[in-house]
């Protein structure tokens, strides 16, 4: 297979994921630059919120931004007045005295009253964003990495792993379920933010942080860490993918099922150098001997968004040059340079491209 | 009446000799004062270099101008040497400078432990920059988190460089944090009650005590930190049953006081400032001495605010976010007396008086930004986003570097005895007042769209891309403001109109003092019976003080008036150790110990310990005793 091929391929596949995704309002023109289009639409922003905590948190922090500016504007003027003097020297103005406090009183009221309000105003979305309306019926464990996000799908009362539905950076989720995160962190503390979402929840080591999230909207929400964690902080990135029910009991059963065999000979000779190679060491494709677990589950790989954690858009091209030298693409990962002969680069990259 | 023959004598007796030995020896307030203003001040330009670096990696997506291992030093460098060794240094240098000065003392309490607390100071920034150097700087941030920070993750020396330079920094923090207190309640002039103190006492005295009860935590977890790296102890990472959150529960309770000792003292130097150029007595001074110190009281219980996100129980959180709440209202307390002070004055347009009002509004805004952080679902939003860069520099730059130069053009003309250039003073505000909002305004924005903090680099198509190119723009220009002061000093050395003892005609003690006053502060020294008394005549209270006349007390021995705690009424004269080379040989000694700490040598760590012993049994050799009145 040509490597035209494969790029249409994996356009095509992007595209399929697009459209089952339905990417809202913002369907971009997606001629070339799928990503820069894609991204910009999809930017993280906290003031286009897509659920209702999120929402609430939106509403909040929009009436601390107009108070915010209210007090600037008060304070700003009543500093500007004074100014009209005009005074230039200290010899040009005799000592002043008298004066009344009473106008610091009440400054210290008014801003009392608005601090009581502010909390009481905190204290209500607090309780609000505490439970879900319905009791979430979907349970996601996110063990935090250096520097990628390990997803693993659990029962309702999160007692069960579905032992084989094994993820990475990516969280699909039905869309209006509330959906319980069992936060929990591999190494250092990393921190959960999808900013459409919900706020920030730290993933800390030996604790497991409890919490919930729900898109309202169908969509592809990003979110990153948010606490430092070290040399790669900067790309450790993931997509919440939030689907209707269908779709997304679709895509569990797929998730579910083991590593597509392989089809062509190369795909086949492919499999062959991967299972041969120092890769499985790391990574775990399900129904093959690879059984690794200190990088992320590759069973379906060639069906990501992204590699690396949201570093790159899962093309072929960019898959290459990933396992080729991940080191020059995020210096520290973990993942080592392999320097491959072209040969077999060629036939892991068709073989990985299959993992759908 | 003081002749000048006694004058004269007076200066022989209190004068450093002007050799390499006096320099070294010398304990003079003064000297101290002004050698903190120095380092600091190159410490600020130090870490705004850092910081333009930094900008020019992130004025653009996806870029490699910096290596992610040097953004992270970067940035950690940046935050520590910013935080801890220019922002309270800073402060130190004008208090030890013109603490006597305000009090009408001749010297600090323990002139020695100055200089010593001076000097451990620079060793330990000296500590921290070899690290950067030899490229094995701090890279986990300021605030340094664990198991980040933890063995098995930042193996090499980063760390210990982070915790022996800070614990030793801790120690010239502490010493100067006793001085100050001692100072404050045991040498001011006879007749200063406390209710007479210049307000200016009360935010450094404050942020002592809140030093001397905050330290003690940040020393035992540098310790534990330290333990777990050089000898394999577990505090903090949970293979070894340490918790995490132990090191973010003992660092915020330390450094949210930490906030407050690096700006209470900037808030009492604006309430000296504003009644000169308003031309008038401070309207308020109970509320704001009082609300000064209720900021410290209360900075105590916010600490978790900087935790919300770390999955703690919402009824646990809420008292803090119930305390965060109420730890405004003291600086809004603050803020009504300036402008109450301001509005009933007549407001003279100085460049020093311009620092005020661009730092009143930028206190605003760090203010009402900081009411997001205190409300725990608005912060689980914005911390550890860009917002949250926004609101800690406008808190730092905003209540800390604005006053310092509104501080700097007051008061420089009585350390360096000239003027300095209003209109060059008018610019140099504008540039950097327009920078500082040019480049920090708009990250509140880039918090709330979601961009982290301490990320190296973004990818293109976030829309963070253009906000972050103003955003490095106007740090440009920032910095350009910063040298425009820079310029503007030195041209006063050389060029500066002669500034007299008390150019601004302003109300407190030290500008009855000639500029730059004798090594003895003050020939005669005052009785004081108001709170401004080189105004009492002209607001028609007639005169109560006596600033200029009265005994002097010996030209024979170093002393000064010692007096009662609450007030001020004489009660010893208090004799003064002569300059000695002590302090400067036992910080030496104690370096020794910490780079022996740092790389393991246990030897070099053993015999710094023994002179130090030498050294300080050298330095209390002879103490004299105050004479009892």
């Amino acid at each position: 297979m040509n490597s035209n091929e494969s790029r249409a391929r994996g356009h095509a596949r992007w595209e399929r994921l697009r459209g089952s995704v339905r990417a809202g309002t913002h369907r971009a023109s997606l001629a070339g630059g799928v990503l820069l289009a894609a991204a910009c639409a999809e930017a993280p922003s906290t003031l286009r919120p897509a659920s209702a905590p999120a929402h609430r948190l939106f509403v909040l922090q929009w009436w601390l931004i107009g108070i915010a500016l209210a007090v600037m504007l008060i304070i700003g003027v009543l500093l500007l007045v004074p100014l009209r003097h005009r005074i230039r020297t200290v010899a040009d103005a005799p000592l002043e005295e008298g004066g009344s406090t009473r106008p610091i009183a009440i400054g210290v009221v008014i801003s009392a009253l608005i601090l009581i309000a502010v909390f009481i105003y905190s204290a209500v979305v607090l309780a609000a964003d505490a439970k879900p309306d319905t009791p979430p019926k979907l349970a996601v464990k996110v063990i935090g990495h250096r520097w990628w996000w390990e997803v693993q799908y659990l029962n309702a009362d999160s007692s069960d792993v579905h032992e084989n539905v094994i993820g990475a950076n990516e969280i699909h989720i039905p869309v209006g379920e509330p959906v319980r995160i069992l936060g929990m962190s591999a190494d250092v503390i990393h921190s959960f933010w999808v900013p459409q979402l919900q706020g920030k929840i730290d993933l800390i080591p030996g604790q497991t942080n409890v919490f919930w999230i729900r898109a309202d909207t169908a969509g592809r929400y990003r979110g990153q860490c948010a606490e430092y964690c070290g040399l790669q902080h900067a790309h450790m990135i993931f997509w919440v993918v939030a689907q209707s029910r269908a779709d997304f009991d679709a895509w569990l059963a797929h998730a579910r099922a083991p590593a597509a065999a392989p089809k062509t000979p190369i795909e086949t000779e492919g499999q062959q150098a991967f299972l041969a190679s120092s890769c499985v060491l790391c990574h775990t494709v399900r129904g093959t001997r690879a059984g690794g677990t200190l990088g992320p589950d590759l069973t379906h790989v060639g069906s990501r968004l992204t590699i690396g954690a949201g570093t790159l858009t899962n093309t072929p091209g960019n898959l290459a040059g990933w396992i080729e030298n991940a080191q020059s693409i995020k210096p520290g990962v973990d993942m080592p340079r392999l320097d491959l002969p072209p040969a077999t680069l060629r036939q892991i990259l068709a073989y990985l491209e299959s993992l759908n | 009446m003081a002749t000048a023959t006694i004058e004269t004598r007076l200066h022989r007796l209190w004068e450093t000799p002007h050799s390499v030995y006096g320099f070294f020896a010398s304990t003079d307030h003064k000297s101290v004062g002004k050698r903190y203003l120095v380092t600091a001040f190159v410490f600020l330009l130090a870490g705004g270099v850092e910081a333009m670096v930094m900008r020019a990696q992130l004025i653009k997506p996806a870029n490699h101008f910096l290596s992610p291992e040097a953004y992270n030093q970067l940035f950690t460098m940046h935050g520590m040497t910013m935080i801890f060794w220019y922002a309270s240094p800073i402060l130190s240098g004008i208090s030890n400078y013109f603490f006597p000065l305000w009090i009408g003392a001749r010297d600090f309490a323990f002139p020695r432990m100055n200089m010593f607390s001076y000097w451990t100071f620079l060793m330990s920034g000296i500590v921290l920059y070899t690290g950067y150097i030899a490229g094995v700087a701090p890279d986990r941030g300021w605030f340094n988190y664990t198991p980040l920070a933890d063995p098995l993750y930042s193996p090499g020396l980063n760390e210990k460089f982070y915790c022996i330079a800070l614990l030793l920094l801790t120690v010239s923090t502490t010493v100067g944090a006793i001085n100050f207190i001692v100072t404050a309640f045991k040498l001011r002039a006879p007749g200063m009650s406390i209710g007479r103190m210049p307000l200016a006492l009360y935010g450094t005295l404050t942020a002592s005590f809140a030093n001397i009860f905050a330290l003690p935590s940040l020393s035992a977890s540098l310790a534990f930190l330290y333990l777990e790296h050089q000898f394999g102890l577990h505090f903090f990472d949970v293979a070894g049953g340490g918790r995490p959150l132990l090191w973010q529960h003992l660092f915020w309770i330390f450094a949210h006081p930490w906030v407050y000792v690096i700006v209470l003292p900037a808030l009492s130097f604006v309430s000296m400032i504003v009644p000169t150029f308003s031309r008038r007595p401070i309207i308020g001074y109970t509320w704001n001495a009082l609300g000064v110190v209720a900021t410290g009281v209360l900075g105590f219980g916010v600490w978790v605010h900087h935790m919300f996100a770390t999955g703690l129980p919402p009824m646990a959180m809420s008292f803090f976010m119930a305390g965060s709440m109420a730890v405004v209202l003291p600086s809004a307390i603050s803020i009504f007396v300036w402008l109450v002070t301001i509005w009933h004055g007549r407001p003279v347009m100085s460049a020093s008086m311009l620092f005020v009002l661009g730092f009143i509004f930028l206190f605003v805004i760090g203010g009402v930004d900081g009411v997001f952080t205190g409300s725990i679902p608005a912060d689980w939003q914005v911390t550890d986003s860009y917002f949250v860069v926004s609101h800690i520099h406008y808190v730092l730059i905003g209540i800390n570097v604005f006053p310092i130069l509104a501080a700097f053009y007051y008061w420089l003309p009585k350390i360096t005895g000239r003027m300095m250039s209003e209109r060059l003073g008018k610019w140099n505000f504008w540039i950097m007042f327009i920078g500082m909002n040019i480049a920090f305004f708009p990250m509140h924005n880039l918090g709330l769209l979601g961009m982290p903090r301490r990320i190296y680099t973004y990818q293109a198509g976030l829309g963070w891309t253009a906000t972050n190119v103003v955003i490095s723009i106007g740090a440009y220009i920032f910095a350009f403001g910063t040298l425009l002061f820079v310029l503007n000093f030195f041209w006063s050395l050389i060029d500066g109109p002669i500034a007299g003892p008390n150019p601004w005609d302003s109300a407190s003690l030290e500008w009855a003092t000639p500029s730059p006053p004798p090594p003895y502060n003050f020939a005669v020294i005052p009785t004081v019976r108001s709170r401004d008394p080189l105004w009492e005549e002209r607001l028609g209270m007639g005169k109560r003080s006596d600033v200029f006349e009265g005994p002097v007390i010996s030209d024979e021995e170093k002393v000064t008036m010692g007096t009662t705690p609450l007030d001020g009424l004489l009660q010893q004269v208090v004799r003064f150790p002569e300059d000695s080379v002590y302090p400067f040989l036992t910080a030496l000694a104690i370096t020794a110990i910490c780079y022996g700490l740092i790389l393991g040598l246990w030897g070099l760590a053993l015999g710094g310990a023994l002179f130090t012993f030498f050294f300080v049994t050298g330095w209390l050799w002879y103490a004299p005793a105050p004479v009892e009145l």
